[in-house]
């Protein structure tokens, strides 16, 4: 007997909007001034009325373009209805049967060597509004818990994905592309650490038994996913407990209503929720104080046409048209919209695709890293690096002296350097290539006329002894051009 | 006339030609209710002071020929669910006994605008639950014509305080004929203006997609005078409609020519009372006096009108009301074992039996299970209702009918039979499903003396005809002229 | 449709709708909702397969407000209602 794994994902994401769904309340994270950022809208007080904030909704679609969605052309707003201390109407404004997008797609690759994709199904994206925040006494001694407001009414979308995915890697691949998808195209900043993207997953196996037949197992929802890390822990977890838990009780499916578990970092499973005792009857009906949006083809075709490149085709056209790897085409895709412009307008004018990855995946990257750096702030331009690489390419001075300059570059003590600081640099430190014989030969002879125990090395075979002439050659000329010195070396000790 | 009797219209002109004051005005008022409010109950909560402190300001704004708004120095009372910042808002109930409100309704912040005089808070049922505003958490509001008997409601105290003197003008909020319904029993003028006219801002929902804000007053001209400060788009309530807001005192006296009015023959024969129908088909007479053109029409689905409304409302009300839980605001029980408990516990305590009983109606109609076969059923046959309207408006330019089966009932009589009291909804709560406008304006006595209202109907913003087709009637009658000794 | 409570019935109704009920009210519940569930049940009468539900009492679409910020209420405003607060917060009993 073995099993699949079917999973599939509701991925919260808070849109990237300065104020609230339905109110004009800053959307600005801010835990340390809690309920500053409330008034009578998203306080739920009696009488107050919600507004639908058109920039939410823009994000929204662009959104569910993006993820390769119907945008209907008809959709409506309606209330879910539950109490909790954060939800300070009791109901939730959401989208019940008609979302404002629908069943799209997102291609994730499953396996980077073999370059295996995989279409995982989005059934539906909605917008809704998220909760306050509840903190709880950790003490133990069950004391009050405390609410903050100024969370409540942040737009979110809701990304519901098909079951289509096979394991906690799979699941994390989807996420790691989600996010970067809704980075690339600037609806959310995704910061999982403040909660703009929030993961719940639906778990169960189907086991395929020995006759044959498959019997599903009772769909687990796990809640509280708020890292990469977590969602792949905590599947990986259900996965095995379920198993287990088959194999004790052969309870499936139709024996067993869906059970919601919250995920523990810091134990390493997932725990049984006190279940609601209603049973999740959320009685959705149609918010009476919202009008329904309508969609027309051309607002849609608006909207597809604001959207950048995915970055799953990026990738693709990085690796075709600049001859990148696979690596390092996902390493620059995956830094990020920036980086990838950055790149991108370096190989452009550089003319050389696989050098400029080269430099921009690990010099560039590297210093960013050190730094602290976002690409925006970076004192490098790519035009510069281009023209630096260009000079390296056009064989002007060595790779080892890009590096120098490049090192020149990053110190500059007077702003952002321009195109001309490059030269300015080769000349102060003299780093222009010499590989004209006449003046390299008199150096090489006087080496040689100094070192006579190194020259016999060499003479009797030792080529190592070549490389500290040469050495010493290359620290009396920095711009030598250490091909041309070993030739002349060569020639004089044969 | 005296001043608790004149109407706004007249003691503006009084105001502008120098003859009284405003705070001459208000001072009249307040000593009427404190003469007589201990027996009829209109207010929850007066605001004296404040008042009278508006009252010099805008006199003093008058005496300096400062530009002054529409509604300059004259008292306007409200129903205690718009909220009004720093002020008490109730809604009758224990729930909101200690709530003050950090803002302002938008009807609140137009009439400050339109420099009234705020008087105070008056009596409803709790959460605009009710006909009759016995369900209030605090006092019932009596019939100033008769005090054994109901002011109705539920904006009884906003009807009773137009009545009884207290305020010229008061705004109320209807939602299945919450100011239509107590206008009639007394004798005042009610409109319940085109869903969207007003917004709602401000207005504690009840069933929101038929709450609607509107005016009581002493004759049609006042009713057209308040309603032209109130109406217009709110962008904070996004149902609130776009649309032009007409001068309705300018075209009130010009009657309407080839006027045609739609009645429904054989009406509801069974339960209507002899002199409610009596009065109705005397006040057909007087338009057909005036040269209008008597239309039959049909609508065949006005008796499930009080069905429909009675899942719809509890649906909504059920919604609206689940954000009283003790944790934001409002009344919170003093022993409970958890916050489940506490919730539950909060509402078991704060709610009255109205108010239980149709969050009970509406959470089961939204229950899984249940959906289709109420709320659903119930939204369709909406549209039934409201369809049946436009049809008939192809034909006629209003309809009119009774208000109430009857005149106004003894307190206590149907307190203990809510489907009684929810069947005398019969002829007001169809403006509401269909969010047309209706207005009630006084139409007759009964032998026990007390008023009899006409309901007139119109199409969606035609608040304009409906206001010039009653005043119409109006001029030719003095029904509207008659005070409660 | 069913138009007889049972008790049962109320105490779910009851609990969904967080409203605590004593004996007499659940009995006397039961039986006014009872009573108002056969009257509605008129509707019935009517076919509406082919009706679409009409769920606002005007037609009205599309009604957006811009992405601006609007003055939020200050704290000990917003938590001038609340039953409980330790001056920044909500407070609740414990929720877990
Ligand atoms: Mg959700
Ligand atoms: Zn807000």
């Amino acid at each position: 007997m073995d099993y699949t794994v079917i999973i599939g994902l509701e991925v919260h994401v808070q849109l990237q909007t300065r104020t609230k769904l339905f109110c004009g309340c800053s959307t600005k994270f801010n835990p340390d001034h809690p309920n500053t950022q409330t008034c009578p809208v998203c306080l739920g007080l009696p009488g107050a009325l919600p507004v639908l904030n058109r920039e939410a909704f823009h994000l929204g679609m662009k959104t569910g373009l993006a993820i390769n969605c119907e945008i209907p052309a008809f959709t409506k707003w309606d209330r879910k209805q539950y109490y909790y201390p954060d939800l300070p109407k009791a109901y939730q404004i959401s989208q019940y049967d008609l979302p404002m997008s629908q069943n799209g797609w997102l291609e994730i690759e499953l396996d980077p060597e073999t370059r295996e994709k995989k279409k995982i199904g989005i059934i539906r994206a909605h917008l809704e509004e998220d909760a306050g925040k509840n903190s709880h006494d950790e003490s133990g001694r069950g004391q009050d818990s405390k609410v903050d407001l100024n969370r409540c009414g942040t737009p979110l979308i809701e990304i519901v994905s098909e079951p289509d995915l096979r394991s906690a890697q799979e699941a994390r691949t989807y996420l790691e592309e989600l996010k970067l998808l809704l980075t690339y195209i600037d609806v959310s900043d995704c910061n999982m650490q403040e909660g703009s993207l929030r993961c719940d997953a639906n778990v169960n196996l189907h086991v395929h038994q020995a006759n044959g037949e498959t019997v599903p197992t009772p769909i687990v929802e796990i809640k509280n996913l708020n890292s990469f890390r977590g969602v792949e822990q905590a599947i990986e977890y259900e996965v095995q407990r379920q198993w287990k838990h088959w194999q004790e009780t052969g309870l499936s499916l139709k024996d067993v209503p869906k059970e919601t578990r919250g995920w523990d970092a810091d134990r390493g499973v997932t725990l049984e929720q006190r279940g609601k005792e209603d049973a999740a009857d959320y009685r959705y009906f149609p918010d009476p104080d919202l009008a329904p949006v309508t969609v027309t083809d051309a607002e849609r075709e608006r909207v597809s046409q604001e959207l950048c490149e995915r970055p799953a085709d990026r990738r693709a056209r990085f690796e075709e048209s600049y001859q990148l790897s696979v690596y390092d085409a996902a390493v620059i895709i995956d830094q990020g919209l920036a980086v990838a412009d950055y790149f991108e307008t370096v190989a452009e004018s550089c003319g050389n695709g696989k050098q400029a990855a080269n430099w921009v995946t690990q010099d560039v990257l590297r210093e960013l890293n050190e730094r602290g750096l976002d690409i925006s702030k970076f004192p490098i331009q790519p035009d510069v690096l281009a023209a630096l690489l260009q000079k390296v390419n056009a064989e002007e001075i060595t790779i080892k002296s890009g590096r120098t300059v490049f090192q020149e570059l990053l110190n500059y003590p007077e702003g952002v350097p321009g195109i001309e600081q490059i030269q300015n640099i080769i000349e102060d430190k003299g780093l222009a290539l010499v590989s004209d014989t006449g003046e390299l030969d008199s150096i090489v002879q006087a080496v040689v006329d100094k070192n006579e125990k190194a020259v016999a090395d060499f003479q009797s075979g030792k080529q190592a002894a070549l490389g500290a002439l040469i050495g010493q050659v290359m620290r009396e000329i920095k711009g030598a051009d250490p091909k041309a010195v070993r030739e002349l070396f060569i020639a004089k000790m044969s | 006339m005296s001043i608790t009797s004149a109407t706004a219209s007249e003691l503006l002109a009084k105001m502008n030609s120098g003859e009284i004051s405003s705070e001459e005005i208000t001072s009249a008022c307040l000593d009427e209710i404190s003469r007589r409010d201990g027996s009829i109950n209109a207010f929850l909560s007066v605001q004296q002071e404040a008042a009278l402190e508006k009252a010099r300001e805008v006199d003093r704004k008058r005496k300096a020929g400062k530009p002054l708004g529409k509604l300059a120095g004259l008292p306007v009372a409200l129903k205690d669910n718009i909220c009004s910042e720093g002020v008490t808002t109730t809604c009758a109930s224990k729930m909101l006994e200690h709530f003050v409100p950090p803002y302002d309704a938008h009807i609140v912040e137009q009439l400050k605008a339109a420099d009234a005089v705020l008087i105070g808070k008056t009596n409803l049922d709790e959460f605009a639950m009710g006909s009759s505003t016995e369900n209030s958490a605090f006092k019932t509001t009596t019939n100033p014509w008769n005090t054994a008997y109901a002011a109705g409601g539920s904006s009884g105290g906003s009807a009773a305080a137009v009545s009884a003197g207290f305020a010229p003008l008061a705004l109320g909020s209807d939602t299945g004929g919450s100011i239509r319904q107590p206008a009639s029993f007394c004798g005042v003028v009610g409109l319940k203006p085109t869903y969207g006219r007003v917004s709602r801002y401000g207005l504690v929902a009840f069933a929101s997609s038929l709450d609607q804000i509107g005016p009581f007053a002493r004759d049609v001209t006042d009713a057209a005078l308040i309603l032209g400060t109130i109406a217009g788009k709110d962008r904070r309530d996004t149902t609130s409609l776009d649309a032009a807001v007409p001068e309705y005192t300018s075209t009130l006296e010009q009657p309407l020519k080839n006027l045609k009015v739609g009645y429904i023959e054989l009406l509801h024969e069974e339960g209507l009372h002899a002199e409610v129908k009596e009065a109705t088909l005397r006040a057909l007479d007087v338009y057909k006096s005036l040269g209008a053109e008597m239309v039959p029409i049909t609508l065949p689905h006005a008796k499930y009108c009080v069905a429909t409304y009675y899942i719809i409302a509890p649906s909504e009300a059920s919604s609206n009301l689940a954000r009283y839980d003790g944790v934001h605001y409002g009344y919170r029980a003093p022993h409970f074992e958890n916050m489940i408990d506490m919730y539950a516990a909060s509402r078991g305590e704060a709610f009255g039996d109205e108010v239980k009983r149709r969050i009970m109606l509406g959470t089961y109609a939204l229950s899984s299970g249940y959906y289709d076969a109420y709320y659903l059923k119930a939204l369709k046959v909406r549209r039934l209702i409201r369809n049946d309207f436009e049809q008939a408006f192809q034909s006629v330019d209003i309809i009119a009918t009774p208000v109430t089966p009857t005149p106004a009932f003894t307190i206590g009589e149907l307190v203990d039979d809510p489907l009684a009291m929810y069947l005398a909804d019969i002829f007001t709560t169809s403006a509401n499903l269909s969010g047309i406008p209706g207005i009630s304006i006084p139409a007759g006595m009964s032998k026990n003396n007390l008023p009899i209202g006409l309901q007139l109907l119109a199409p969606p913003l035609e608040e304009e005809r409906l206001l010039r087709a009653a005043r119409m009637f109006e001029r030719e009658t003095d029904w509207h002229l008659k005070r409660p000794v | 449709m069913s138009v007889s409570l049972s008790q049962d019935d109320v105490l779910k109704v009851a609990s969904l709708s967080r409203l605590k009920l004593s004996e007499a009210e659940v009995n006397s519940l039961g039986q006014q909702m009872g009573s108002v569930l056969k009257y509605i049940a008129m509707l019935d009468e009517l076919n509406t397969d082919a009706i679409e539900p009409m769920a606002h009492a005007i037609e009205i679409s599309n009604v957006f407000r811009e992405d601006e910020l609007q003055t939020s209420l200050p704290r000990e405003k917003a938590l001038s209602n609340a039953p409980q607060t330790d001056g920044n917060y909500f407070l609740v009993p414990a929720i877990l």
